[in-house]
């Protein structure tokens, strides 16, 4: 017997199971193929949920999904070997209202969520991996996968498979993943009684705080660190380029360097005691605009992840999964209500939508950020040091005048990135974020 | 034919872990899974409704989310899925709980009579072997444990013969059916699902029943209040004080390494060269 689906949505990540949960909302019958042994199985982020994206596809999540305490302080340091100069940003207005951002486990959120997919109606499979799409000429009829009678037909795939989406690449959508343009995340979750972590921390139940990180901790390569705190665990982790490890002399490993991360002087003490539940690496697709591929054509559209849809500048990724997840499953419903073929003619509005919407408009704004950082290592190594070296000078008290002070941090910036290099760097990131 | 297999909903023991301070086990984002040990039973069950046709019906008591244990064995090919949930099977011990499994099996046979029933040889969250000779007990079943082979069914002539684990060897034995089988684990492997299979179990609906409908007799019998058990401490095992230590290969002959591994053990544990002396002189 034949099967065939108006949509087969492969993954059940965010951008998955939003694509899945609005079309079989939508009154689509909907077939999600997921490779783990459950939804949130082999899913990796921080993690962050940003509220805004979820209220629009399950307006009520709040009463139901597994939150682990809403933010209501960030905190930017920028670390050198010994210290941190960070801004803090904490609002009680966070506290009012439906909150804004949340952390979250995702082995549990997204187990949730995929649970909100099959009641919406859909059918979802799970440890079963597509090996190929299926093709009728130049149009996607469905998709096979690695099971006796594993071909299922379709209208329409959203591929949703994830970073390393092997599936557009083996359909040749688009080409191999290219290093720069993939960053390599590592992180820990440290078990932590709730009572600790808000006295740590000094927050309320259910009140969390992020910690991002920039500096020497990444040994010289371009990238980030973060501390976010859950219920009863804190999550901390380090991402750099894929490029930078590969190119780095000293051979840093992405272990050694969160090792080194969680002994640092600021950091060892929030996380001490914590017992480590779980750890894990992932990719993260950071080459931004330039580097999304094409997103749609004769019978399949790429969400998420798998489109490169991550604002690496803001931290932003799952909210963006789940808005062209969101978005694709709309424009097959029109589509199907309108009498539609799913051609390519059909599903280029998805990307002329996606340009007009917050998801390419941020990454247009941001297209020459990952470049700029690129060949400027001196964001990670030198002003790291710059900075903290100024703050701890200016903040020592030994009978030198201010004045004189004032003179010698500034002639330490200027002697180390020179004058001209200030304001280029200044210049550098002025364009790329205006 | 007519098999039920029985099968519990656990958290996936590789995952598990323990709470840092209460000792209790953090069930929270750890995975349910089918008893691993269940597995083994239901594929034996569906190798024999493969060579005699009939029927293989899955049975589970617990939770609402069980059901997703039952779908998994419907997609390895159960025909048909009961869970047995009602809030008052709460805090069942094996007692209770093979008082509520053996009344559902009776309610599954006014359906079509019930030839034998298939557990796996324990759970892997409780250890304790008993559900299954509990059943075969209260149902009156023949009762065979340890299985590790089904030599023959003879159908016609009511029996079965099989092959089962006993200390120093293996036991062969033939009864009457309806009988109840615990299987052993590593007997067989189970099959891989086949993709319409696994669209037919998502699509299953699996059938519930409550207290009523798994004909219940004795209310007392179930539940917290049937469960005599009662757990009255648990603790972590202390660590062990031993370290492992690694022998060099490389530079001695196999010879030297054996006779080196016996002399370490023997220093760290005497009996054990007392006991191989006295073995030898008797």
């Amino acid at each position: 017997m034949k099967e065939k689906f108006d949509v087969i949505v492969v993954g059940a990540g965010p951008a998955g199971n939003a694509a899945a949960y609005v079309a079989a909302k939508g009154g689509l019958s909907v077939l999600q193929i997921e490779r783990g042994e459950y939804p949130g199985s082999k899913n990796v982020q921080g993690a962050i949920l940003y509220s805004d994206a979820l209220e629009k596809i399950i307006p009520d999540f709040r009463d139901e999904a597994p939150l682990e305490r809403h933010i209501i302080e960030q905190r930017q340091w920028v670390l050198n070997d010994d210290s941190f100069i960070g801004a803090h940003f904490r609002s009680d207005a966070f506290n009012k209202g439906p909150a804004n951002r949340y952390t979250i486990i995702r082995a549990q959120f997204d187990k949730w969520f995929a649970s909100k997919v099959r009641e919406a109606g859909a059918l979802q499979i799970c440890e079963t991996t597509v090996q190929h799409l299926i093709k009728d000429g130049e149009q996607v009829v469905g998709v096979q996968c690695d099971r006796e009678h594993g071909d299922v037909y379709a209208d329409v795939v959203i591929l949703a498979d994830g970073v390393n989406s092997v599936l557009a690449r083996k359909a040749g959508f688009h080409g191999e993943i290219e290093a720069q343009n993939v960053a390599l995340a590592v992180k820990e979750i440290l078990f932590m009684p709730e009572e600790v972590i808000q006295e740590r921390f000094n927050i309320g139940e259910n009140e969390g705080v992020v910690i991002e990180m920039l500096g020497t901790i990444t040994d010289g390569l371009m990238g980030t660190g973060f501390l976010y705190t859950n219920k009863e665990s804190l999550t901390i982790g380090v991402g750099c380029m894929l490029s930078d490890f590969k190119a780095s002399e000293k051979r840093t490993s992405p272990y050694v360097m969160l090792e080194k991360m969680k002994q640092h002087p600021s950091i060892a003490p929030l996380i001490a005691g914590g017992e480590m539940k779980e750890y894990c690496a992932h990719l993260i697709p950071e080459g931004g605009y330039r580097a999304v591929p094409k997103v749609a054509g004769n019978g399949w559209m790429i969400v998420g992840d798998s489109g490169g849809f991550v604002n690496a500048m803001h931290r932003e990724g799952s909210n963006l999964a789940m808005t062209t997840g969101r978005m694709a499953a709309e424009l097959v419903i029109e589509a199907k209500a309108a009498g539609r073929q799913m051609t390519e003619a059909t599903l280029k509005e998805y990307t002329r939508r996606l340009k007009d919407s917050f998801v390419m408009k941020d990454l247009h704004k941001y297209r020459n950020m990952p470049g700029i950082f690129h060949h400027n290592k001196q964001f990670f190594t030198e002003y790291p040091d710059l900075l903290t070296g100024a703050a701890r000078h200016m903040l020592t008290v030994d009978g030198v005048d201010k004045k004189t002070k004032e003179k010698q941090v500034m002639s330490s910036f200027r002697k180390t990135r020179t004058l001209p290099g200030l304001f280029g760097d200044a210049f550098k990131v002025w364009r790329s974020v205006r | 034919m007519h098999i039920v297999v029985c099968i519990k909903q656990v958290p996936d023991s590789a995952q598990i872990r323990v709470h840092p301070v209460t000792n209790t086990i953090m069930r929270q984002g750890v995975p349910a899974i089918v008893n691993p040990y269940d597995l083994f039973a239901l594929e034996e069950a569906l190798r024999l409704k493969d060579k005699f046709g009939g029927r293989v019906t899955v049975l589970c008591m617990g939770p609402p989310q069980a059901e997703d244990s039952l779908r998994k064995c419907v997609s390895f090919g159960a025909d048909d899925a009961i869970l047995v949930t009602d809030r008052a099977f709460a805090g069942a011990d094996t007692l209770a709980t093979s008082y509520a499994l053996a009344s559902a099996v009776k309610q599954i046979g006014k359906e079509q009579a019930v030839d034998m029933v298939f557990t796996g040889k324990q759970t892997v969250d409780g250890d304790t072997a008993q559900v299954g000779p509990g059943i075969a007990k209260r149902l009156g079943l023949q009762l065979l444990t340890y299985v590790s082979r089904i030599v023959e069914v003879d159908l016609e002539g009511r029996s079965i013969t099989i092959e089962r684990r006993a200390e120093g060897g293996v036991q062969v034995l033939k009864t009457a059916l309806p009988c109840l089988i615990t299987m052993l684990e590593n007997t067989n492997t189970m099959r891989f699902a086949s993709m319409p299979a696994m669209i037919h179990a998502a699509r299953t609906q699996v059938r519930k029943w409550n207290k009523d409908q798994a004909g219940i007799e004795d209310v007392e019998k179930i539940g917290l209040k049937g469960s005599p058990t009662v757990v009255s401490k648990v603790f972590g095992p202390t660590p062990r004080n031993e370290k492992a230590e690694m022998l060099l290969v490389e530079e001695s002959s196999l010879r030297d390494v054996s006779l080196n591994l016996i002399q370490r053990l023997f220093t760290r544990h005497p009996i054990i060269e007392q006991e191989l002396l006295e073995r030898q002189s008797a």
